[in-house]
């Protein structure tokens, strides 16, 4: 295996696989699993190498979602820190009570005396042709559950240094990865981890508009913004949805006086409200104007015309920017 | 009961009453540290694994308890210092979080196995068949107790599960065992031989204990579903009725008195306890 010092440019699943070499190879406390992790190499790559090098400590399951997350819990609570991988985050509603009512609620109930610091790594959104059951963004669902911590990458670097913060955390983190932007590339910074959970990135400084976005959204943001009649944008990538960067947020919007939000996943009862609904009541009527692009309210279907339709799109992020503008 | 006759409990509670002997003679059988999940009838593992009456008594009553300072209530305590992580409220969802405890003592290497009990009703979750199969497959040592009191949840067992517990257990080659489940001794002889069976396979063990529940599902159960007659002929059986017959009367008499006071004492002194206090809602929901 490479190590960070050899590599300049990473790409995004690259980036998750060096992640969890580091917390295998300086925590002994740290266990892999999942389905097809170990002698597959992980069905996306994330785990290629980690069986020969670390040999048990990375598990092959069974297709078993609610026994995986529940011997994850188990395992969490007997002293190791288990990342688990979930192949699509669609998987993840299989094991609904494990995580919602075990994993979240460990800490609260028992005081702190019982604890989860495990992590469920899963990738999530739309990729083409794949179908309603394999292209859902689900951030909102467990963002919405006191107990649970979640990120949403966006970035290789981020990739990186937010699963080395979620296997630190001592509480259960979920990381939502993107199987599309897996091949992308950037530089991922070496050694320690860099940004702290719960920490927004301001990606670009303007004066007109807040964007707050997070995942597949950065990227669409980004090529909306190259349009030169574009306004002069405060764009935010979000990161994390538990914590989330409010304060950045609202001190934003407090220069710029407009706010929309863009994400991937449903709008209806997305995460999209709780941003603008933050914002109103932090600002009252220092928020001009403010707006969401999601998905229209669809299952998404597996045909890329009719998956284009009501996902979010450079299109649809620049006419809403030119909507809120003239407000 | 008298505490929730007197208006004294919020909400139900699950008794496991005519159950006791089986948590009785597992834990006599297991290790004080080995990591041990319940049911949401789990009272009788929690004062079987030592847990103070008084602190017991007080999370019932959802004062500000050394167990779990009112959070957890009836039906999902836990005591830490006691490897109690925890009765569950969702059925058979103790399973899968065992499997995990497993595999952490497995690779602590010091002969801990965790131990999870569940009722007959729970053999028809899914997550129990996922957990039986994987803790097999993955070679976890790890003891299910099933407590099969006759009734899942109000409806008979018999009319809802096809093949009984300790037959299921096969299926995922493990080991299957039943055992007179009012008998103290017979619960710890037959624990303990699963405890050294399953170390030694590395594989999960099963074993079927056959008991009567003596009351409803829930404390405000009234039981019409109950056949005539039922509840009188399961009392014979009853552990405590039983267990009366290996002492003398006036050995008998003794420790009834001895009980009597011990609970009366922890009772008063678990009401005197203080409710938790408001602002202590909103804390321990992360770790910072």
């Amino acid at each position: 295996m490479s190590t960070l010092a050899d590599v300049q440019a990473l790409s995004y699943i690259r980036a998750v696989n060096l992640a969890l070499e580091h917390a295998l190879a300086t925590d002994p406390s740290v266990i892999v699993l999942g389905e097809d992790v170990a002698l597959p190499n992980g069905p996306f790559g994330a785990t290629k190498g980690l069986h020969a090098a670390f040999g048990d400590r990375v598990i092959d399951t069974p297709i078993s979602e609610s026994a995986m997350v529940g011997t994850a819990l188990g395992a969490a609570m007997g002293g190791l820190r288990p990342v688990l991988e979930v192949i699509y985050a669609d998987f993840l509603l299989v094991a609904m009570d494990q995580i919602v009512n075990q994993v979240a609620n460990a800490r609260y109930v028992s005081r702190s005396a019982l604890t989860a610091p495990l992590v469920i790594r899963t990738q999530q959104g739309h990729t083409p042709g794949a179908c309603a059951q394999h292209s859902q963004s689900l951030e909102a669902l467990f963002a919405h559950v006191p107990g649970l911590r979640v990120g949403v990458p966006s970035t290789p670097r981020d990739a990186y240094s937010m699963l080395r913060l979620a296997i630190e955390s001592e509480d259960p983190v979920m990381i939502f990865e993107s199987r599309r932007l897996y091949p992308t590339k950037g530089d991922v910074a070496p050694g320690e981890a860099d940004a702290g959970l719960g920490v927004s990135e301001t990606v670009r400084r303007g004066s007109e508009l807040t964007v707050v976005t997070w995942g597949t959204g950065r990227a669409l943001v980004e090529e909306s913004l190259a349009d030169a009649a574009a306004p002069s944008v405060d764009l935010i990538d979000l990161r994390w949805l538990s914590p989330w960067d409010s304060g950045a947020v609202i001190e934003s919007v407090g220069r710029t006086g407009r706010l929309l939000v863009v994400h991937e996943a449903n709008e209806t009862g997305g995460f999209g409200a709780e941003v603008v609904s933050t914002v109103s009541s932090a600002l009252g009527s220092g928020l001009r104007a403010s707006g969401r692009v999601g998905l229209r309210g669809t299952p998404v279907p597996a045909a890329p015309p009719l998956a284009q339709a009501v996902l979010p799109t450079v299109s649809r992020v620049s006419e809403a920017m030119s909507a809120l503008m003239e407000v | 009961m008298q505490a929730l006759t007197q208006g004294l409990v919020s909400g139900s509670t699950h008794l496991c009453i005519g159950q006791e002997a089986v948590p009785v003679g597992a834990c006599e059988a297991l290790r004080d540290d080995d990591p041990l999940i319940t049911t949401y009838r789990g009272h009788g593992w929690l004062l079987a694994r030592g847990v103070d009456p008084v602190d017991f008594f007080a999370e019932i009553l959802g004062r500000d308890s050394a167990l779990n300072g009112g959070r957890a209530g009836s039906a999902y305590m836990s005591a830490a210092e006691h490897h109690v992580y925890g009765e569950n409220s969702i059925v058979g969802a103790g399973v899968p979080i065992a499997v995990g405890l497993g595999l952490a003592c497995r690779r602590a290497g010091d002969g801990r196995i965790p131990v999870v009990s569940i009722g007959d009703g729970a053999m028809n979750q899914g997550n129990v068949h996922e957990s039986l199969n994987m803790a097999s497959v993955l070679r976890i040592p790890m003891i299910v107790v099933v407590e099969n009191n006759g009734y899942a949840e109000m409806t008979p067992s018999a009319m809802l599960t096809a093949v009984p517990a300790a037959q299921r257990a096969a299926a995922y080659a493990m080991v299957g065992l039943e055992v007179d489940g009012n008998d103290p001794q017979a619960v710890r002889d037959v624990v303990a031989g699963a405890r050294s069976t399953s170390l030694e396979s590395g594989r999960p063990v099963l074993v079927e204990a056959h008991t009567h529940r003596l009351g409803g599902h829930y404390s405000g159960d009234a039981q019409a579903y109950r056949p005539a007659g039922e509840l009188e002929k399961h009392r014979q059986s009853d552990p405590l009725v039983q267990g009366r017959k290996l002492l003398s009367e006036e050995q008998a008499g003794r420790v009834e008195a001895d009980v009597a006071m011990l609970v009366e004492d922890a009772f008063e002194r678990a009401v005197a306890i203080a409710a938790p206090k408001a602002e202590e809602a909103g804390t321990h929901v992360y770790a910072r």
